[in-house]
């Protein structure tokens, strides 16, 4: 913590970090690199040829299985789970504010659906539904068995968001002849925004990439992970690592978009604070 | 009259609360309270060996489960993996949140390095996962430096489908959830109050020890949490990454599964459940989560 001369742990500690990222990034990065290689690649170094053959494969052969159908499931699937972990989790976060009788209940059981073992926690929804003769599908079972895994993780992030929450601006508002709803709608919300959006994108990745809770809960269509899996089972070729390259970048689209969309609202809040400085009243500026 | 106000208004209140959390209520109960359940009623009742669950109360399941040799060691397998896993993404992320709570000095580029760790964690598991083979195989990338420097003459067998892949792994995918709870604690640490302890003589060891280990504890508490707990409740990680040579809990699980022995696997089930649950319980205990988050 010396101003001037930086200290040998802050050297020790950069290594650490460079490492770190280094390792975090480095192996996913061979295998993108790798799925470029032409019809004769492998699934090891030194690259052979460059070419999307590998891409081509996985969209048109029979024997990599339902890449197609699966990816189109994982989508819509994560854009229900995304909508409906917004809306929840936004007003679980509104409701947990105070304390209220049962409130312990509830968390306690968010934190347990959240740290249950996920196959365990899909066989157990499997059982049900087998006890009540439905047959389990990817849009109800799945979806299910989906949120019980991004609700807490949503909630834990409302929790965090909401305790920067000043209740004065909601009380202004009222003060002010706002309705119950007006308040929600032209006051917590624009400034909840950001927060939600963050959850949206937990939302969205957590289901596009859960595996373990929608193995027993999928039914007879797979979604993109379980695709993947049977795939790291039997396929050998640079199919698999195409996939991968195809899957990464879906995911990264959606984090820029989200984080794009956050640093957009950011600016634009900041550029009507300083407006609203200039024209000498003071607006909320979290 | 006013009073009578008060506590309509506190009703009105705690109506409110409830209404807003019914939600979250209503996707809890059927998909995680139910189904848990249905694992400790199927748990008590006998298979038919094709799938069905006979309804007649049996504690066979937990005596065939108690009595196996095979439990205690799987157990001890999936024991030793959590320890090493917890130890690594303990001393890695204590360690790179430290560097970005008080050795990254600009607020925003500290945001951005922390944004760099955690993007991965929006990507898919099973493809980090896989990622290691190309560079751990016997023609992985790590052999071929290694043989072609001629620092060994015979590729490692030890990096991949072994014991030490596994461990790989899970550090490569979970150091995240310590990386973020700790630095979240480490972030509002007063840094004045570091100087402070540096100002009255104490050594940089005895700030460690005595002033941020303290302050981080919710942090740590909370990622250990995660991470013994995914540890324990995995079996996809084992299996790949162990070639087969290494069990899991859950692997053992889940073979009863695809033989169709609902009660049995629901035993284990039951069995690995309380165990994260008296694991998570007794991490907690030191701390109070919800104060901690909403803080």
């Amino acid at each position: 913590m010396r101003r001037y001369r930086r200290p040998w742990t802050f050297y020790a500690l950069l290594a650490l970090f460079v490492g770190y990222v280094a390792a975090l990034y480095g192996p996913m990065l061979c295998i993108y690199v790798l799925s470029f290689q032409d019809v004769r690649g492998g699934l090891v170094f030194p690259m052979k040829g460059l070419s999307v053959h590998w891409f081509v494969d996985l969209f048109t052969q029979v024997r990599t299985g339902d890449v197609k159908g699966s990816f189109d499931r994982s989508i819509k699937l994560a854009l229900m789970v995304m909508a409906i972990t917004v809306v929840v989790s936004f007003l679980a976060g509104l409701g947990f504010r105070r304390r209220f009788r049962g409130d312990g209940v509830v968390f306690y059981a968010m934190i347990g659906s959240l740290v249950a073992p996920g196959l365990v926690l899909g066989i157990g929804i499997g059982l049900m539904f087998q006890f009540l003769g439905i047959q389990p599908s990817w849009t109800t079972s799945a979806l299910g068995a989906q949120l019980s895994w991004t609700l807490p993780f949503g909630v834990l992030v409302m929790f965090a968001v909401m305790s920067r929450f000043d209740r004065r601006w909601e009380e202004a508002a009222r003060d002010l002849g706002a309705t119950r709803w007006q308040t929600v709608r032209l006051v917590v919300l624009p400034i909840l925004l950001p927060g939600l959006i963050g959850v949206a994108l937990f939302g969205f990745t957590l289901s596009y990439d859960e595996f373990a809770r929608t193995l027993q809960t999928a039914g007879s269509l797979n979604t993109l992970p379980l695709e993947i899996w049977s795939m790291t089972l039997n396929v050998t070729s640079p199919s698999l690592y195409a996939l991968g390259t195809v899957t990464t970048a879906i995911s990264f689209l959606i984090i820029a978009l989200c984080l794009g969309v956050i640093i957009h609202l950011q600016r634009r809040r900041a550029a009507r604070a300083d407006m609203g400085n200039v024209a000498g009243t003071e607006g909320p500026t979290p | 009259m006013r009073e009578g106000a008060a506590t309509r208004f506190a009703g009105l209140h705690r109506f409110a609360s409830w209404l807003s959390i019914t939600p979250l209520v209503l996707v809890l109960v059927p998909f995680f309270v139910v189904p848990m359940l249905a694992v400790v009623a199927a748990s008590f009742m006998e298979s038919d060996g094709f799938g069905g669950i006979i309804p007649h109360p049996t504690l066979d399941n937990y005596k065939e489960l108690f009595t196996s040799g095979l439990t205690l060691n799987l157990y001890l397998s999936t024991l030793k993996f959590t320890i090493l896993t917890w130890i690594f993404t303990f001393l890695i992320g204590f360690g790179v949140a430290y560097f970005l709570a008080f050795h990254v000095k600009s607020p925003l580029l500290s945001t951005s390095l922390f944004l760099v760790c955690t993007i991965p964690f929006w990507t898919s598991n099973v493809i980090r996962m896989i990622s290691w083979i190309p560079l751990l195989g016997q023609q992985g990338l790590v052999n071929m430096v290694l043989t072609g420097s001629g620092l060994i003459h015979q590729p490692l067998k030890f990096l991949l489908f072994s014991d030490f892949s596994v461990v790989v792994a899970y550090v490569h995918q979970l150091t995240i959830f310590m990386i973020v709870p700790i630095y979240s604690s480490l972030a509002r640490v007063d840094k004045r109050v570091v100087e402070a302890a540096l100002d009255s003589g104490a050594s940089n060891w005895d700030v460690l020890r005595l002033v941020i280990l303290p302050l981080a504890k919710s942090g740590i508490a909370l990622g250990s949490v995660f991470v013994t707990s995914i540890v324990m409740g995995d079996f996809f990680v084992v299996k790949v990454m162990s070639g087969g040579n290494s069990g899991s809990i859950v692997a053992a699980l889940f073979e009863n599964i695809s033989v169709l022995q609902y009660p049995t696997a629901a035993a284990q089930a039951v069995v690995l459940m309380l165990v994260v649950l008296l694991i998570a319980t007794i991490i907690l205990r030191a701390v109070d989560v919800r104060r901690e988050i909403a803080r």
